[in-house]
């Protein structure tokens, strides 16, 4: 059952209201102690929060912390073995792969963030709508998220970026497509839980308007949900960026992306294992910080998805 | 139970006709014009473009169109490649042996992987052999299968100087030699399946050993493997299914990159060759033939619960 957060349950309870003021009051000391707590609770959680924030910090200062330019080409140095002044040697053509990682952070986290806020908007939009209206609209909308479905997804994704033309912005389109059904499917099942609570027939009865009732009742009580399925998208949107660049659909070269990296060191990779180690490396750690966090949101703010993906 | 299966089989058919509009219409509305695709020259004059058009039937309205497109695919004729000119549905079929097995050695892999380790992690439900095994999972859910398969090529070619044959031999003509061909792009591809299989299991196979049957069957004194396997591990199997079926398409997906990387002729190689140099007809059929396959997958899972579950039919 979803948690109630009415306006009735507040009133009812309001000895339990006092000490949240209270809490809120004493501002930052009070949050670090409490995110200190949850990172004691949640491990793995808070090891993937670090993670995502060394990712975010890459994505923005990126140009300001790599040791080298992520672009220029150098022929004296091409494919050194990793080494003190490389760390993670130098590709085919004579870049620093260390600073064509870092620099692979923010396409990466670009397109994550993107085509997750765009898809998880439009499919929430969808789902509290199907939800909270049923009958034929319902009827509608699920048929077209069905049918979205049963196309699986990398080659819906294909299809569209290649449809759109190349390009990053075509990218976060085609996995924003791709991700609308499945947000739209567990919002909707949300938005039926709670559209059957008595307080929804309650603000019926006084009259309020569906857009408000939705706005104010139906979407504060499907918020979990959607974080929750967000943050497990990032990490499936990031992992389906790097697949579209490593077939040629996406970010093109010379531009910095783990996927077309990748894809370019397939020529040497049998003499320089390491050009196609670290880029690999970067994609898996940053979409296992996702799902961990991910995991772990789903533990704290919405038991009933346990186990659900 | 008949009402039931009449209900799903007309939903499947309603949802595979929407993909259909939605792919005929997607086909139309693309930037890009046919007559550039089909000469591969920078420009077409007008007379040389309406009569390829023309050729094309796309002078026609689009409704006409469409009723002639699926007229033709009712009938197994899903038209012509742009470029190649050859049939797109003989070019489907002779693909489809490749790619199925290709889907079913994954699958069988992910499978034989996949209950162990959601099996011991329930039973031994946070101790550290079950974190070390969530850990382990949730960490192959994160390795993307291109970048796996490449290593897969590498590191024993590098180490034992061992690579599979070449090419793809038909497993009826030689199927020791087809094996090697296919197992380790079915490894890369049946990883992250494994993976999201055992994260299933663990929680339905939790879910189920709590269950008032599984204490009974454990208070007449059965062995715990007893216990597990006969009575729990069955039951624990619906949220399996179900997940599998979902995750089914992401295996034909998967297909798309492992079959460029490791050179397969199969449905994957052919969806991105034909996605790269924009031939419509082609991505057409191979999109309605990839939906077809997931709806039908859905709707066999979804009749053998009704089946298996009075509870669900009735529902």
């Amino acid at each position: 059952m979803a948690r109630d957060r009415t306006p009735l349950s507040a009133a009812t309870l309001p000895a339990a209201s006092v000490p949240e003021l209270a809490r809120h009051e004493r501002g930052g000391q009070d949050l670090l102690r409490r995110l200190g707590r949850i990172a004691r609770g949640k491990p793995l959680g808070a090891v993937s929060a670090l993670i995502i924030l060394l990712l975010v910090v890459a994505a923005i200062v990126g140009p300001l912390i790599s040791p080298y330019d992520p672009v220029k080409p150098n022929g004296l140095i091409t494919r050194q073995a990793p080494s003190a002044a490389h760390p993670f040697g130098t590709d085919q053509i004579g870049r620093d792969i260390l600073s064509r990682v870092i620099a692979g952070a923010r396409p990466s986290l670009e397109v994550g963030l993107l085509s997750v806020a765009f898809g998880t908007l439009v499919g929430a939009a969808f789902g509290i709508v199907s939800g909270y209206f049923g009958g034929v609209t319902d009827f509608v909308i699920q048929r077209v998220m069905d049918a979205i479905l049963s196309i699986p997804p990398l080659i819906l994704a294909i299809a569209v970026a290649a449809v759109l033309g190349i390009g990053l912005r075509n990218v976060i389109i085609a996995i924003a497509i791709v991700i609308t059904p499945a947000s739209a499917r567990i919002v909707r099942s949300a938005a039926l839980t709670v559209r059957a609570n008595t307080y929804i027939e309650a603000v019926q009865t006084v009259g309020a308007s569906d857009l408000r009732i939705i706005w104010h009742h139906i979407l504060p009580n499907v918020m979990a949900p959607i974080i929750v399925i967000a943050s497990i998208q990032i990490g499936v949107a990031i992992l389906a960026e790097a697949a579209l660049s490593f077939l040629g659909l996406g970010t093109q070269a010379p531009n910095p992306s783990w996927g077309a990296d990748l894809a370019a060191a397939r020529t040497v990779v049998t003499i320089a294992v390491w050009v196609s180690v670290f880029p690999g490396l970067a994609i898996s750690i940053v979409v296992l910080a996702f799902n961990m966090l991910g995991d772990a949101l789903r533990d704290v703010l919405d038991p009933r998805l346990r186990g659900a993906s | 139970m008949t009402k039931y299966i009449v209900k799903r089989l007309l939903l499947a058919v309603l949802v595979l006709w929407v993909v259909s509009i939605i792919v005929f219409s997607a086909v139309r509305i693309i930037p890009g014009d046919v007559c550039k695709i089909v000469t591969a020259a920078p420009d077409v004059d007008a007379k040389q473009c309406a009569s390829i058009k023309h050729g094309l039937g796309l002078d026609k309205p689009v409704v006409t169109q469409y009723l002639r497109y699926m007229g033709g695919v009712l009938h197994g004729d899903f038209g012509t490649a742009l470029i190649s000119k050859r049939r797109v549905w003989p070019e489907i079929r002779t693909r489809i042996p490749l790619t199925l097995e290709l889907a079913v050695l994954a699958t069988a892999f992910a499978t034989v992987l996949a209950l162990p380790i959601g099996i011991i992690s329930a039973i031994r439900r946070d101790r550290p052999a079950d974190y070390g095994l969530r850990l382990l999972t949730i960490g192959w859910l994160s390795i993307p299968g291109f970048w796996l398969g490449t290593m897969l090529i590498i590191y024993p070619a590098k180490w034992w100087g061992y690579s599979s044959p070449p090419g793809y031999t038909d497993i009826w003509i030689d199927p020791a030699k087809n094996l090697q061909q296919l197992y380790l792009p079915a490894i890369a591809l049946g990883l992250a399946l494994s993976a999201s299989l055992a994260r299933i299991t663990r929680s339905s196979m939790l879910e189920v050993l709590r269950q008032d049957y599984v204490r009974t069957a454990r208070a007449k004194g059965l062995v715990g493997r007893v216990v597990v396997t006969r009575h729990a591990l069955k039951n624990a199997m619906i949220p399996v299914i179900t997940l599998f079926a979902v995750q089914f398409g992401f295996l034909l997906g998967g297909t798309v990159v492992l079959e460029s990387i490791f050179s397969l002729p199969g449905l994957g190689s052919l969806t991105l060759a034909s996605v790269l140099i924009k031939d419509y007809p082609v991505v057409q059929g191979l999109v309605l033939f990839f939906a077809t396959v997931l709806v039908l997958i859905n709707l066999l899972v979804d009749i053998s619960y009704a089946w298996f579950d009075p509870r669900i039919r009735y529902a």
